[in-house]
């Protein structure tokens, strides 16, 4: 496992990438970085949602996880007081995983539509419960109060951008280790032919269970980190059925091909979005509609088959 | 070679909805056997297999590998203690090269519990999946999708991936049907030849007698979910009900069994549908 962390390119270059990311924030505008930190905890999200997709599953109620990873950063400072970034993260993964786990046994036996409509049933009953009670917020939510580290509270939210770039990282570095490994093989096997997993001896049903899990953690991280640099929590933006249809659009946006494409499509959905609303505040769904229609059509791999075509444009070029 | 029995199967019986598919079956099989499983389309075959290799569940009776009870086993847990199969309709990744396939089946079957997590490529994997694939005459086809290959090549390699885990019986079910007449008996050379080396107990569902009389030890004829001849392939091919039900009194060992009833039947054939009332 260690040999595959070091050896792998993915992981070198996706390292640069952050790094690169996290010098060229020090210089960039608030609204810019706003919008990269909105586009990378999605992307957390999505990197979950790609796992499954992988094993020919969709989830179209991931949002449940979003929120729920929001909701428990909110409500750990709530009732703890909490604000330290190293609990609220690992409020969000353990809540998330929880939950996951559970609901993965009923998941685990549902395939195509009857997946994707049960996750959306679950994230429905979730915005359900959340809106009607006023111990969890109802409408409003919650407000978060600024992160700190280790009772350290920074003044900009360049502490922040650093975490979630150093999270993104190593959520990335774990799903290539993870798809890398044998376990991880078996999610295109899954895709394929679940009769002959079965037959050589895996369980189908445990190797989605653990993917379920792994894509709610991931979801759970990005909730929970989107609280923090939102400070706000609510049911609308966090666990409506919109917010697991923007992970599911973001997902074919950016395609299945790499760990690294699920960070590219938030930060460009991100982007997107803020601009269509800035100069078609009318008709800003038309934009993010008329993009897809565009994906679909022309880039039916996402955005990292423009980047893998170019990549390797680049490398004939330059023998 | 041991006589006594890796697999036994006493009194097993399935019924679908109260139709027979199956009944009475009583089988014994030596370590290292070779079993030819013949019969018409519908006979009980493929549900016997089924039934032994965990698909189906019994209605009735026992199944027993090694002494050890495996009746309504889960698939999975069949393939753990040794009893694997193969299939009519070859169970391969398609989107993925025969070497991925090789790596993938063999990594399954050696990483347990957190060593599941490994690198599914690692070096050592790879050799052994090349030796194996050399053994299946696999090597050149290493890395072609498998889409892309002839339903002979997919074959080899369905029964390749399932002998990774070097079972003890391996059920193939009809090895040969839809490969080439050219490439049935160089298949068949290769993975039988393996096989015998390994001492595995194989059951294969076959229609063309020519491969049976060739290849098997013995031979089990089904008709209407029964065995209605169990003996060496000389004398079972022989034996008046086989050529009644299942082979055809104008049988020609170079030409395959029939292979459906529906055509070719005569009158008592005609009832051949493999399901009967219970």
């Amino acid at each position: 496992m260690r040999s595959i962390l070091f050896q792998d390119k993915t992981i070198f270059w996706m390292g640069l990438c952050f790094l690169s990311l996290a010098i060229a924030a020090l210089f960039l505008p608030n609204w810019i970085v706003n919008n990269v930190m909105f586009g990378l905890a999605r992307g957390l999200a999505v990197l979950g949602l790609m796992l499954l997709w992988r094993t020919g599953l969709v989830s179209f109620g991931h949002a449940l996880y979003f929120g729920i990873g929001a909701y428990g950063v909110a409500l750990l400072e709530k009732y703890t007081g909490t604000t330290d970034i190293f609990l609220r993260l690992i409020c969000a993964v353990i809540v998330s995983a929880i939950v996951g786990y559970l609901l993965g046994f009923i998941l685990r036996g549902y395939r195509a539509i009857f997946f994707a409509m049960l996750s959306l049933a679950f994230s429905m009953v979730m915005y359900g419960i959340l809106v009607k009670m006023e111990v969890l917020g109802s409408t409003d939510g919650f407000s978060v109060s600024r992160t700190t580290f280790f009772g350290w509270v920074p003044e900009s939210k360049y502490a922040l951008l650093l975490s979630l770039i150093i999270v993104c990282m190593a959520s990335a570095a774990f799903v290539q280790v993870y798809l890398k490994s044998s376990l991880g093989q078996l999610s295109t096997a899954i895709k394929d032919n679940e009769i002959r997993v079965e037959y050589l001896g895996y369980s189908v049903a445990r190797a989605v269970h653990v993917k379920y899990v792994i894509s709610a953690i991931m979801a759970g991280l990005g909730g929970g980190l989107i609280a923090m640099a939102l400070g706000q929590v609510d049911p609308d933006s966090m666990v409506n059925w919109t917010v697991s249809g923007e992970l599911v659009f973001i997902t074919i946006m950016s395609g299945a091909g790499s760990v690294v494409a699920p960070f590219i499509g938030g930060v460009v959905f991100a982007f997107l979005s803020t601009y269509a609303s800035e100069f078609m505040p009318h008709a800003w769904q038309l934009v993010i509609g008329a993009t897809l229609l565009g994906i679909i059509f022309f880039l039916p791999g996402g955005i990292w088959s423009l980047i893998e075509k170019l990549w390797k444009r680049g490398e004939r070029h330059h023998g | 070679m041991d006589n006594s029995p890796i697999l036994r199967v006493t009194d097993l019986h399935k019924s679908f909805s109260g139709i027979v598919a199956a009944s009475n079956l009583n089988v014994d099989v030596a370590e290292g056997e070779i079993v030819g499983v013949i019969g018409a389309n519908g006979a009980g075959k493929t549900v016997f297999i089924n039934m032994i290799t965990g698909y189906l569940k019994p209605s009735s009776g026992k199944i027993e590998f090694a002494g050890k009870d495996i009746t309504g086993i889960e698939p999975r847990n069949a393939t753990h203690m040794g009893v694997c199969r193969s299939f009519q309709v070859s169970q391969v990744f398609m989107t993925m090269s025969v070497l991925e396939n090789m790596l993938i089946a063999l990594s399954v079957s050696k990483d347990r519990g957190f060593s599941i997590l490994q690198a599914y490529d690692r070096p050592e994997l790879i050799a052994e999946c090349e030796q194996i694939m050399a053994r299946y005459n696999l090597s050149e086809f290493r890395d072609l999708e498998v889409s892309t290959l002839s339903q002979g090549v997919r074959k080899l390699l369905d029964i390749a991936m399932a002998i990774v885990s070097e079972p003890k019986v391996l059920l193939l079910d009809e090895p040969t049907s839809g490969v080439s007449s050219e490439d049935k008996f160089p298949i068949m050379d290769v993975v039988i030849g393996d096989l015998k080396k390994s001492g595995t107990s194989v059951l294969f569902v076959e229609h063309d007698m020519e491969i049976v009389e060739r290849y098997v030890d013995r031979v089990l004829a089904f008709y209407q979910g029964e065995i209605i001849c169990d003996a060496p392939p000389a004398e079972a091919l022989k034996d008046p009900k086989v050529i009644e039900y299942v082979v055809g009194s104008d049988h020609d060992p170079k030409k395959p069994a029939r292979k459906s009833t529906k055509k070719t039947a005569r009158k008592p054939a005609k009832k051949s549908s493999g399901v009967r009332r219970a």
